[in-house]
């Protein structure tokens, strides 16, 4: 797997046809992953969202969050974030926006090496 | 093979407890021991259903430490970590411990202490059983129920109102159960007016944080008749997985591990939806209640909420759910829930169950992990 964009979003498309993201070593059924597509040149559907206000050490509050769908290419692939505002309703349609620390990696019980912290927020269009 | 009884049950006072693990482990299961008349050299197994006593307050080896505390050496000794459905992994555990032939006596006990910290302390713990991509936005368990509950109230045209009466129910049982965290009920108004956690569920939608511990004691059934007449046997008992990351699935409103647990469990029964008289479903959010009788098919897709409505989950009516309160007010110590589950159904079953005893021949429990990840679904028949 090789990328150019060293910020992408990135998502696997496996032999099947599918596409997953986040990526898996392996896909649905077992399926190998044959390429990556970074989903930040797409734009996406809220499937459903919600404000939380109880949130951990190190994440904002309140926290907006969404479900939303990419079309690529006729292939659905869901994913999940925070969003920049509330100002929102289930089918709008966002776009991701980078963001270099989404929450503080030295708050929360995660040993803050164990994973990347840097991602997109989505924004309406 | 031989029919897998359970002969004694037992759980702690459930809520804010001053005692660790060790000691709540230890209380259920001194309990267990008394409540089944078994002493403690004839346990040939000892399972303790437990998510995170190492990272709650930093005591590993749980299981060991309550074999010796309770005088079960030798017993072999295993920690059952499924995350919220350790209680039921738990419960398959034990019963696959008796089925085989490896032990004639095993007692469960689960438990979990979680209130010490605090509630972003806890709340963080719990998220850590998400994937990266989740974590790193904050997502915690109460925002995927919250993000659920709007895409089902949106999709089925439920009313608000009808999670709330979920919330309702579950205080009502509760205050029949001496051991629950809130023995007192809430009106509809209290739980829709209550404050916002992950919008559109509010405080009143969500389980408590709890300290707890709980109690079965399994063996075959030709054992379990050297002790006693009154004994429940688990017809079925499945589990099921699915997809780690939450947003992977392909409908919000269906999990699948309920789905397939029910379905082998079931199966393996030979009973069916129709025949469970009483159930114990993981409340720990209100929407999650709909999600099980939906998926266990008590209610079509997007209709249980109308069962709701119709009050045909009460204690007094056609299927009661959550008789004990449910997580919702009895509290759920994470561990405990799943065993706390069997506890509620093997009281209904030998008619122990006091003010909150419905008529019932068969029950089920299903214990959910995570958000819908890990999934168990016992079901009980009374012994013939």
């Amino acid at each position: 797997m090789s990328d150019e964009n060293a910020n992408a979003m990135e998502a696997y498309r496996y032999e099947d046809g599918s596409i997953s993201y986040p990526g898996h070593p392996l896909g649905p059924d077992g399926s190998e992953p044959v390429e990556t597509i970074d989903l930040s040149e797409y734009t996406a559907t809220v499937v459903t969202w919600t404000t939380s206000t109880a949130t951990p050490p190190g994440v904002r509050a309140p926290n907006h969050l969404a479900i939303v769908e990419f079309d690529v290419d006729g292939e659905p692939v869901r994913a999940i974030g925070q969003l920049t505002t509330d100002e929102v309703e289930s089918g709008d349609e966002v776009r991701p926006v980078y963001v270099e620390e989404l929450r503080d990696p030295e708050a929360g019980i995660k040993e803050p090496a164990s994973q990347d912290w840097d991602g997109y927020r989505f924004e309406p269009v | 093979m031989e029919r897998v009884a359970i002969i004694g049950a037992s759980m702690t006072q459930f809520g804010q407890r001053e005692e660790w693990i060790r000691e709540l482990l230890a209380e259920a299961g001194i309990a267990c021991l008394e409540d089944a008349g078994v002493d403690p050299a004839t346990v040939e197994h000892l399972y303790v259903s437990n998510m995170a006593s190492g990272e709650f307050e930093g005591q590993g080896g749980i299981m060991n430490a309550l074999a010796h505390d309770l005088g079960a050496l030798p017993a072999y000794t295993e920690r059952i970590d499924q995350t919220s459905s350790s209680g039921g992994a738990g419960i398959y555990a034990a019963w696959r411990s008796i089925a085989s032939g490896a032990s004639d006596m095993t007692l469960l006990v689960g438990g979990e202490k979680m209130t010490h910290p605090s509630t972003a302390e806890t709340t963080d713990i719990i998220a850590s059983i998400t994937h990266p991509c989740e974590y790193k936005h904050g997502l915690t368990l109460p925002s995927f129920a919250g993000m659920t509950a709007r895409h089902y109230l949106e999709r089925f045209d439920a009313p608000r109102e009808s999670l709330g009466k979920v919330a309702v129910k579950n205080h009502k049982n509760g205050v029949d159960n001496p051991h629950a965290q809130f023995q007192k009920e809430v009106d509809l108004e209290t739980v829709l007016e209550s404050p916002i956690v992950a919008d559109p569920l509010r405080l009143y939608d969500f389980c408590p944080i709890t300290d707890g511990s709980a109690a079965l004691m399994l063996c075959p059934e030709s054992v379990a008749k050297e002790y006693t007449d009154d004994y429940v046997v688990i017809a079925g008992v499945a589990g099921a997985t699915d997809t780690h990351v939450v947003h992977e699935r392909p409908d919000p409103t269906i999990m699948g591990g309920v789905v397939e647990s029910g379905q082998q469990a079931y199966e393996m029964s030979g009973y069916g939806p129709e025949d469970i008289d009483v159930a114990e479903l993981h409340d720990m959010f209100t929407i999650l209640e709909f999600l099980q009788m939906e998926g266990l098919d008590f209610a079509e897709q997007g209709e249980a909420w109308k069962h709701v409505e119709e009050g045909r989950t009460e204690r007094d009516a056609d299927r009661p759910i959550n008789t004990s309160g449910g997580l919702k007010s009895k509290g759920h110590p994470l561990g405990a829930s799943g065993v706390a589950q069997g506890v509620e159904i093997y009281e209904q079953l030998v008619g122990e169950a006091g003010p909150r005893q419905v008529d019932a021949d068969v029950g089920l429990c299903c214990n959910v992990g995570g958000f819908g990840n890990c999934v168990i679904t016992t079901i009980m028949e009374a012994a013939a």
